[in-house]
């Protein structure tokens, strides 16, 4: 193939209409002179650590570690910054950068929510419109951020179309690029789309990893032995990987969302279920079926309910770097509730996947093994839904 | 030569775009005949994606009924083999990306070429990611038609120069569907095109009357209409092709 750019391997790519093709060559370009720029990186710093709350803690979780008896548990809690999620990381530098740029609108897609009400602040403190695209499912599974968002002064548009989840705001939110292009400016919510934007969100997201390490190298005096996190689209995942990936003893896994189980056609496993396809922009692997129509893909987690990967991860994948596994709704349910009960932490049911797999690996492991999951948001949305799975209605 | 080329021997072309299977094949079969029988110079026809994320509203709905009917790419192949028995119209294949590089690029432009598609449009391939299919295209003597947008400006004379069978000019931003006005300055686009290009040009997007056409292929080579052909298969079902038969001969007049 000829254009290399943005290519992780084989994935990756710019496959959107001719009508975005400047546009992301004019992001593309704004990114490269930003990314360099001191007063730019200063902006973004002060912004990240006086507005959001940055640095993260790494936390040293005893009573999990201690109960599980094996490995030592941190987890890294991005459910503590501003916002509740580690998405105002891309959010921030993203609208900063729009602003430099002289775009006036953002707008963006979410499925959980918390991408969407990121953006929402992001937009409020910068003075800029807002239009955030939710899957009509989505909005009544996570009304509480509807609402938030509105309240920040966005205007959230529920999407009918396909299974009314995060897929369809996506489409959605590209076809409200294609039509206004000129004053906005799409903030895509994690490393998936077209070049550039994986490449982007993953810059902005890398935050986590480097923390990560600075802090484990403090605590522990070396680097872990497994760093972890959910995977949807695989934003706080690739955060959590990316400065850890030279180092090639660190053990880097994605958890990703099984639903009711990778043999069921109710899961968003992409990494177990999927095959290689071009869609939304890029080539990666994506659930779909032999004449490659995108499956309605299904998780408990409106965050991880996507038939993507981002294409570095499908990479990472390829060349063995990083190792996916599928955790079911049950067990991020279970691992959902046993957080809260034993380090008093509620998480997010996107990152309770995390928290599942590590429950399952960690009991095996030596007590000197250290190992990190990143908290990539904290759960308050999520205890209306997790109370109806657990068969008790309540009302917010 | 590409037998696209013949689409525009006959004055102004005539582009409609059906999706196949929209609501049943047989439905599409009939409409394909009708709208030859009334004037269409060329074919486009659409196989079905479930994200068909250039469409509006009104074709994606189309995508979405065709695919609930059971429509697959392979029937759609058996389709175009039983119209290529007795008609001989250029025809093209509209679809996305995945459709293609899912069925196999290159098994996919072999069926083309073997039950006689001429050419490809991949919305969702714009001309840094052509080298995919291209090669595939070029084996199989199938033209892969290039787009243009009223955001190209610099891009205009890369994407002519190397264009094949016809460019397709986007009349407006934003995605398929009926506008009311088509505001964008498509003469100087067109100019830019001519200067670098012998090949044919056709504008789409918006275009639903018979005086948009008109002005649309005053401008160009062509013009294509899509969502108002959708339109009437909404409204009348299987009983659709007759009346798309009287649509495609009202624009088909008024551009010649």
């Amino acid at each position: 193939m000829t254009n290399t750019r943005g290519r992780f391997g084989d994935h990756g790519g710019q496959y959107i209409p001719e009508t975005l093709m400047n546009a992301v060559i004019e992001l593309e370009e704004a990114y490269d002179h930003f990314k360099e720029d001191p007063d730019f990186n200063r902006e973004l710093t002060t912004l990240l650590n006086e507005y959001a709350g940055r640095p993260s803690r790494l936390y040293y979780a005893e009573k999990m570690t201690k109960d599980l008896g094996g490995a030592k548990i941190y987890l890294k809690r991005e459910d503590l910054n501003h916002t509740g999620a580690h998405k105002i990381n891309n959010v921030l530098g993203q609208a900063l950068l729009a602003k430099k740029m002289g775009k006036t609108r953002l707008i963006a897609e979410t499925g959980a929510g918390q991408h969407g009400v990121a953006t929402a602040t992001a937009a409020a403190l910068m003075d800029m419109e807002c239009v955030v695209f939710m899957g009509e499912e989505d909005t009544r599974r996570q009304a509480l951020n509807v609402y938030r968002m509105k309240l920040l002064g966005a205007e959230v548009i529920p999407v009918k179309t396909g299974t009314a989840t995060l897929k369809d705001a996506v489409s959605e939110a590209m076809r409200e690029w294609t039509s206004r292009i000129s004053d906005t400016h799409y903030c895509l919510g994690s490393v998936m789309g077209p070049h550039p934007f994986p490449t982007i969100v993953r810059d902005f997201q890398a935050v986590i990893s480097r923390e990560i390490k600075a802090q484990m190298l403090e605590k522990e005096g070396r680097l872990p032995d497994v760093v972890m996190a959910c995977v949807g689209g695989g934003s706080n995942a690739i955060g959590t990987f990316y400065d850890f990936i030279d180092d090639k003893e660190v053990r880097l896994i994605g958890c990703e969302a099984a639903g009711r189980g990778i043999d069921t056609f109710e899961t968003a496993a992409t990494i177990a279920t999927g095959k290689p396809g071009i869609f939304h922009g890029m080539r990666s692997y994506f659930c779909q079926d032999e004449y490659g129509q995108i499956a309605p893909v299904y998780s408990i987690s409106a965050g991880l309910d996507y038939p993507g990967i981002g294409p570095e991860h499908a990479y990472l994948h390829d060349t063995g770097r990083a190792e996916y596994v599928p955790v079911t709704d049950e067990e991020a349910v279970r691992a959902f509730e046993y957080l809260a009960v034993t380090e008093g932490i509620i998480p997010a049911i996107e990152s309770s996947h995390a928290l599942a797999h590590a429950i399952k690996i960690a009991p095996d492991m030596d007590k000197e093994k250290l190992v990190v999951i990143t908290v990539s948001g904290r759960g308050d949305k999520d205890c209306a839904a997790i109370a109806r799975y657990r068969g008790e209605d309540i009302h917010e | 030569m590409s037998n696209i080329k013949k689409a525009f021997e006959n004055g102004k072309a005539f582009i409609p775009f059906i999706t196949c299977g929209d609501p049943d094949l047989d439905t599409t079969e009939a409409a394909v005949r009708e709208m030859v029988k009334n004037g269409a110079d060329l074919i486009e026809l659409g196989i079905p994606f479930s994200d068909p994320t250039a469409e509006g509203p009104v074709i994606q709905g189309a995508n979405l009924r065709a695919l609930e009917g059971g429509v697959t790419t392979d029937k759609i192949f058996e389709l175009v083999k039983r119209i290529r028995k007795d008609i001989d119209t250029p025809m093209v294949f509209m679809t996305y990306a995945n459709v293609v590089y899912s069925y196999g690029t290159d098994r996919f432009l072999a069926a083309c070429a073997g039950t006689g598609i001429d050419g490809l449009i991949l919305p969702d391939v714009p001309y840094e990611e052509k080298e995919e299919f291209l090669p595939a295209c070029h084996k199989h003597g199938v033209d892969l038609v290039s787009l243009i947008a009223p955001t190209s400006k610099n891009r205009i004379a890369m994407i002519a120069k190397e264009a094949e069978g016809f460019l397709y000019i986007v009349s407006s931003l934003g995605v398929t569907g009926m506008r009311s006005k088509i505001t964008t300055d498509l003469d100087s686009i067109i100019e830019v095109v001519r200067a670098n290009t012998d090949i044919p040009c056709a504008i789409g997007f918006g275009i639903s009357t018979p005086e948009q056409a008109r002005k649309m292929a005053d401008l160009s080579d062509g013009a294509i209409v899509g969502s108002a052909i959708i339109k009437i298969l909404e409204q009348y079902g299987t009983e659709a092709p007759g009346h798309i038969g009287e649509y495609v001969r009202s624009i088909k007049e008024a551009i010649s």
